[in-house]
């Protein structure tokens, strides 16, 4: 468990949108804690939230189309219910955020280093020069070559692996002390894939800053990440740290993801087990425990999976669980069926 | 033909329609006003008599015109209110009487003390211009000024406008006019001295005062002819001068101090100047009318179907308003040469099953549209007469009876069909064929719809005789604005067959009449005034007999002026107010 | 870019090309088709007193009875060479390269006429234009900012109304209430020129620009708030904001930088086609511009100004074309490299 002094310390987070079809609970009440220094990896399918909490945390949520509450403390500064100016003046510097898809989160019309200049200067009272040579540095340290000719280059001058680079650069530029990396590797091909996440981890360690990275690939995970939150249908249903995680997790959900994870020490890439069905419904959440409509193990819980909702509790150090079945049976169900079934894909 | 401005008053029947509902019956007649004056303001005021007489002198004219005319050349130009205007700068050798009423129907010297004197039986015609005029450089006018005047336009080629009396009537003798006959006296005017003009003609003619009226015999120096270019420098003869012109935008007139108001006793020049406007938008001009911005529409046509319902509804504007008669003529050609209408049962048929209400209310009613015609001469030219030929039957509605007798007579007892030819973009003549195909299918006479386009309705159409003839054109709706207001004027163009060509462009589509012919040519040869408007008012009758025309309407208009306009009147020789007359408040 | 202005101009002129001749056609080979002969087409420009002999000679001095293509020809010579034209007075009319055609109704070369009313339309058109720019957009922008609110409400209201209201409708209504029951505004055709008096010319033109800008002010409040609302959607907005950027900033340079793009496009087709003519506009307004002139034309059936009408604002058109290709280049940094 983090010490309770932790630089990130997100508590009972809910990020809802009231539209015309209902309320969507995209996030419903997630804890989490980071230090300086560490890595969390936040995992779950598409639609489960991930993006919303990253937003969230940086404050990016409209007031008028979302409704946030919980609290977000970065270093103590509750980023919920903080000034919406100082919000601001926070990001970009205290946090910052390295998008997914590189070539639509750059602006088409401005040079690479244009944007990494507007991002530095708008926190650092410099000159347009002292900027730009800073912006040549930035692209140096992130793998560019010749940064200072790229410098001029528009986005659609680079290749993917080096906008996601230049992308990391401009998020670096004010030395953030929280990092958020959505799915930073999604859009390039596996080598890059590599190359980019070991940019990071090596920037991570060089700045000391936290870092969240979020996808629904485990494998970056466990590239990367200290502790793994796996989120469903906006919720938490498994936190720990990424050892526990890969060796002895407990809920069927992630199960599931391993199951369709491709990696790397196994050799293969094809997936094993895709989780059936499609994500739960944010508005017309399913009763009971939301994975219920996919799980398994249903039928184990006694029918308590369709009625009650289970709570997250632990189940070992640190190892947070949200699963009606008895811990026990858990950890049998792993190490009997889940696992072999696992490593014989391999 | 003097071209009226009628893009204007082609719009919106609808509006015409529903004033229809409003106006009243009756016959106007405003050729029997004494011409005397009044004060109050009444609708109609100004029409027949002098409204707001005053001799009081200053402030500037403002008029306007949604569209340009031919030419403000005095050479060049064939419209009435053109004709009306031009007499603001320049002066030609006779002019109709400066008065309201009957009395523009007279005419009276100008730069000539008194009318022509003719002699050889009416083939020579002396004029004698007064002393001590001046053009508006201070140069002295000659009657080589006149002659020059009338010789530049015969150039017909460069000159295009203006009408060709001089070239048909004048014993030209080969001579085209200065420009192409460079160098060569023109043998039909002679110059015995600076105050003499002497015009030889081919053939006699009894009414060449008319011809001296026209603007094309205003003085014209020769150095300052520039041909087609003179209109942007009209050099003044008149009471006012150009102080600037821009073509197809408008143009100032300002005082002429060189003319002299010993010299001329028709004008009284009561405004400084005059701004005229060309190209406003016609709805834009009734309402700057009406807030007293302008003061006139010079192109009398009446106020635009926007306006009309407002003008005659309010009674403060409908007391600005007038509703005069212009010389113009809506009507009906009846093809002999087509059809059952070979035979003049047919054509009687089609006049007595006409419904002359319909007609009328097609054009806009009794006031914006015009007077139920009884034949082709309208009320106010010399020579009219109210004529019964064909029955109109019970309230004007057609008389079918009748109608039906003479179908029988036809050999048609049940009726005929034939086609009814039209301007496609006019849709008062789409209406009224509409009105048309009704009231006569109401005897079995089917009516079906051929609109063709206006531009080349008389060059290639309805006015070529081979394609009427062939495309079964029975109907042929059409209009005749007279020249000037006499027999001649009006008629000659519309019922001599002789005009009628096979290349087309005659606007005479169905008259063609050896005895017809015949009459024409005695009324022209005729110097007695009464008698020669007696011998035109017979030929309307005997044309109305030959059941080649169905009259439709005198067109009428409402128009309207500003309120500090003095000394209006409508000039019945133009139909439309006297602008040389009027002055400000 | 050399190379794309190139391609781009050899298209303009193509297109010109392509536009003179359909005009052509329709002005002198469809007549002839509906059974018109060079005499009929001769006669519109002869007056009606002409007799045979004149108006054969005027078909023959005009080159109407020339073959088609021939006529053309001459007609496109001219624009570079000049033209004379015989059988149309007695000496030989003269009409100067660039010729775009001799009007023998006004007597006079048509393109000196266009030139001379080219100021009131462009006085019209640029002032009308800068207008609708400032208030369409930043309406649209506004109204996309605030989705939903009373404001946006209200303005697409307007916008709706203001679209689709004809401006010869609005443009009266607007002289009645200004001009003639306030008397705010001058009355129409009081037009002035700019090197005559620039207040002046500002008032009388007033009406006339705050009429045509309200029309096209609602189409580009519609399409900036359209344009807005897409683009500030996009994810480069998003980073925009997460680098900590003021909205100001963010709105204006990130989204309305995009969302412009595409209006800067229409807008100079649209400068470009009312500097052709504001037909409508003119002729409401009675302003002796290139519209007025060009329904003038059509009302006298003066062919010769009509087809030079028409040559000289579908060069304007092509014009605005070309710009607004060059500046979308410029404006576009993805299209100015491809
Ligand atoms: N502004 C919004 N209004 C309504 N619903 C929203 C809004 N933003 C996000 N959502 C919904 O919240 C849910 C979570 O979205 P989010 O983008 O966080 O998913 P994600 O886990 O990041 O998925 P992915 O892996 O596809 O990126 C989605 O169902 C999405 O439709
Ligand atoms: S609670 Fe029941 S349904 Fe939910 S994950 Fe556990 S076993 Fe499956
Ligand atoms: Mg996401």
């Amino acid at each position: 468990m983090p010490a309770p002094d932790a630089f990130l310390d997100v508590r009972d987070l809910r990020i809802h949108f009231p539209t015309d079809d209902g309320l969507v609970k995209s996030v419903d009440g997630l804890n989490f804690k980071l230090q300086r220094g560490k890595t969390l990896g936040i995992v779950g399918e598409s639609g489960s939230g991930k993006s919303v909490t990253s937003l969230g945390i940086l404050g990016l949520h409209n007031k008028r189309n979302a409704r946030v509450s919980g609290e977000i403390l970065l270093d103590g500064t509750d980023i919920v219910s903080a000034d919406p100016e100082a919000v601001r003046k926070m990001r970009g510097r205290r946090m910052a955020m390295i998008f997914q898809d590189p070539l639509s989160a750059m602006h088409p019309y401005y040079t690479v280093g244009h944007q990494i200049v507007e991002a530095y200067r708008v926190h650092n009272n410099v000159s347009k020069a002292v900027a730009k040579k800073h912006a040549i540095d930035l692209l140096g340290r992130v793998g560019i070559p010749q940064p200072d000719r790229r410098v001029d280059d528009y986005p659609h001058q680079f290749s993917g692996g080096m906008r996601q680079r230049a992308m990391i650069a401009m998020a670096l530029s004010c030395d953030p002390e929280l990092l958020i990396a959505d799915e930073p590797t999604t859009a390039l091909d596996v080598t890059v894939q590599a190359q980019i996440l070991d940019l990071m981890r090596d920037l991570q360690q060089e700045f000391n800053s936290a870092l969240i990275i979020i996808t629904h690939d485990l494998g970056v995970v466990a590239e990367l990440a200290d502790d793994v939150l796996v989120m469903y249908g906006g919720k938490c249903i498994e936190y720990g740290s990424a050892v526990t995680i890969f060796e002895e997790p407990e809920h069927p959900y992630t199960w599931g993801l391993l199951g369709s994870m491709p990696r790397l020490d196994r050799g293969v890439t094809n997936r094993l087990m895709p989780i059936k069905g499609t994500p739960p419904s944010l508005i017309n959440v399913p009763s009971g425990c939301a994975f219920h409509p996919r799980c398994a193990y249903e039928p184990q819980t006694g029918g308590r999976g369709t009625t009650e909702v289970p709570e997250l509790v632990e189940s070992g150090r640190g190892h947070l669980v949200r699963c009606h079945l008895p811990v026990a049976e858990r950890k049998r169900i792993w190490q009997e069926q889940v696992r072999p079934k696992l490593e014989a894909g391999s | 033909m003097k071209r009226r401005m009628v893009t204007g008053v082609a719009v919106g029947v609808a509006a015409a329609l529903a004033l229809a509902a409003c106006g009243g019956g009756g016959t106007d007649s405003n050729t029997d006003s004494s011409g005397g004056g009044t004060t109050t303001a009444a609708f109609d005021a100004a029409n027949g008599k002098v409204f707001n007489p005053s001799d009081k002198k200053g402030g500037t004219m403002k008029f306007a015109i949604s569209s340009d005319w031919d030419s403000v050349d005095p050479g060049d130009t064939y419209y009435g209110l053109s004709w009306n205007l031009a007499r603001l700068y320049t002066r030609s050798l006779t002019m109709f009487k400066v008065g309201a009423g009957s009395t523009s129907s007279e005419l009276t010297g100008d730069l000539a003390e008194g009318l022509g004197v003719p002699s050889d039986g009416g083939k020579t015609w002396t004029y004698k211009l007064r002393q001590g005029l001046k053009f508006e450089d201070g140069t002295p006018i000659t009657s080589k000024d006149v002659e020059y005047g009338v010789s530049r336009s015969l150039e017909k080629s460069a000159l295009v406008n203006g009408p060709t009396y001089f070239n048909d009537f004048l014993d030209l003798k080969g001579y085209k006019g200065p420009y192409s006959s460079k160098g060569q006296d023109n043998p039909a005017i002679d110059t015995p001295d600076d105050l003499t003009i002497v015009f030889h003609l081919n053939k006699p003619f009894g009414g060449f005062d008319y011809f001296a009226q026209i603007p094309a015999t205003a003085p014209v120096p020769v150095a300052k002819d520039t041909g087609v270019k003179y209109k942007e420098h009209v050099v003044s003869s008149g009471p006012y001068k150009f102080e600037s012109y821009e073509a197809g935008k408008g143009f100032k007139l300002v005082r002429n101090d060189q003319w002299d108001q010993s010299t001329d006793p028709n004008r009284k020049a009561l405004p400084d100047g005059y701004d005229v406007t060309i190209g406003a938008n016609a709805d834009d001009i009734d309402n700057q009318i009406i807030d007293g911005s302008l003061d006139v529409d010079i192109a009398g046509t009446g106020v635009q179907p926007a306006a009309l319902s407002r003008v005659l509804g309010q009674p403060d504007l409908k007391a600005r308003a007038d509703n005069p008669l212009s010389a113009r003529l809506n009507y009906t050609s009846i093809n002999p040469n087509v059809g059952p209408l070979k035979n003049i049962e047919c054509r009687k048929a089609v006049e007595y099953a006409a419904d002359r209400t319909t007609y009328q209310t097609a054009y806009g009613g009794p006031e914006a549209g015009g007077e139920i015609a009884t034949g082709l001469l309208p009320p106010q030219i010399p020579g009219f007469q109210k004529l019964d030929v064909w029955s109109m039957g019970a309230d004007n509605k057609g008389d079918l009876d009748k109608a039906k007798a003479a179908l029988q007579a036809c050999g048609q007892p049940n009726g005929f069909e034939t086609n009814i030819a039209y301007r496609a973009e006019r849709p008062k003549e789409k209406a009224t064929a509409e009105a048309l195909q009704q009231s006569l299918a109401r005897v079995g006479i089917k009516l079906t719809l051929k609109p063709f386009p206006t531009g080349d309705y008389f060059s290639l159409y309805a006015g070529k005789p081979s394609y009427r003839d062939q495309n079964n054109l029975g109907l042929m709706l059409n209009s005749w604005g007279a020249d000037w207001n006499d027999g001649f004027g009006f008629l000659s163009q519309i019922v001599d067959g002789r005009v009628i060509r096979d290349t087309g462009g005659s606007s005479n589509l169905s008259v063609n009449v050896p005895e017809i012919n015949t009459m024409v040519d005695q009324a022209i040869a005729e110097t007695d005034t009464a008698k020669r408007d007696a011998l035109w008012g017979a030929i309307d009758k005997r044309v109305m007999e030959e059941a080649v025309i169905l009259p439709g309407v005198w067109a009428k208009q409402v128009t309207v002026r500003s309120t500090r306009t003095t000394n209006v009147f409508v000039n019945d020789a133009y139909g439309m107010y006297d602008f040389l007359a009027m002055g400000i408040q | 870019m050399v190379a794309y202005i190139i391609r781009r101009l050899f298209g303009a002129v193509l297109t010109l090309v392509v536009v003179s001749m359909i005009t052509f056609g329709i002005f002198y080979l469809v007549p002839r088709w509906a059974g018109g002969t060079a005499e009929s087409l001769a006669s519109r420009y002869v007056g009606r007193t002409a007799n045979a002999q004149q108006v054969a000679d005027a078909a023959h001095g005009l080159g109407l009875d020339k073959p088609f293509f021939v006529q053309y020809w001459d007609w496109l010579q001219a624009i570079f060479v000049g033209r004379d034209f015989t059988g149309v007075g007695p000496a030989p009319v003269h009409c100067p390269a660039p010729c775009l055609g001799y009007s023998f109704i006004g007597r006079n070369p048509v393109l000196p006429d266009i030139l001379d009313r080219l100021p009131v339309t462009a006085s019209l058109a640029f002032g009308a234009a800068i207008i609708w720019l400032i208030f369409g957009v930043s309406t649209g922008v506004l109204s996309a900012l605030k989705r939903g609110s009373i404001f946006d409400r209200a303005a697409m209201g307007v916008a709706l109304g203001g679209v689709s209201l004809p401006i010869f409708w609005t443009g009266l209504v607007s002289l009645v209430i200004f001009s003639y029951g306030l008397h705010w505004t001058k009355p129409g055709g009081a037009y002035t020129p700019i090197e005559v008096n620039p207040g002046e010319w500002a008032y009388s033109l007033l009406l006339p620009w705050i009429t045509l800008a309200l029309l096209f002010s609602a189409a580009y409040a519609r399409l900036t708030r359209a344009g807005m609302l897409e683009t500030m959607g996009e994810d480069y907005i998003r980073t925009a904001r997460a680098k900590g950027l003021r909205e100001r900033t963010v709105v204006t340079k990130h989204g309305l930088r995009a969302a412009l793009t595409p209006i800067a496009t229409i807008f100079g087709l649209d400068v470009g086609l009312l500097l052709g003519g504001a037909v409508l506009t003119e002729s409401t307004f009675s302003l002796p511009g290139i519209g007025k002139y060009a329904i003038d034309a059509i009302n006298t059936n003066d062919m010769p100004k009509v087809m030079g009408f028409v040559i000289f604002s579908a060069g304007f058109v092509v014009i605005a074309n070309l710009i607004v290709d060059v500046v979308y280049a410029v404006i576009d940094p993805r299209v100015r490299l491809a």
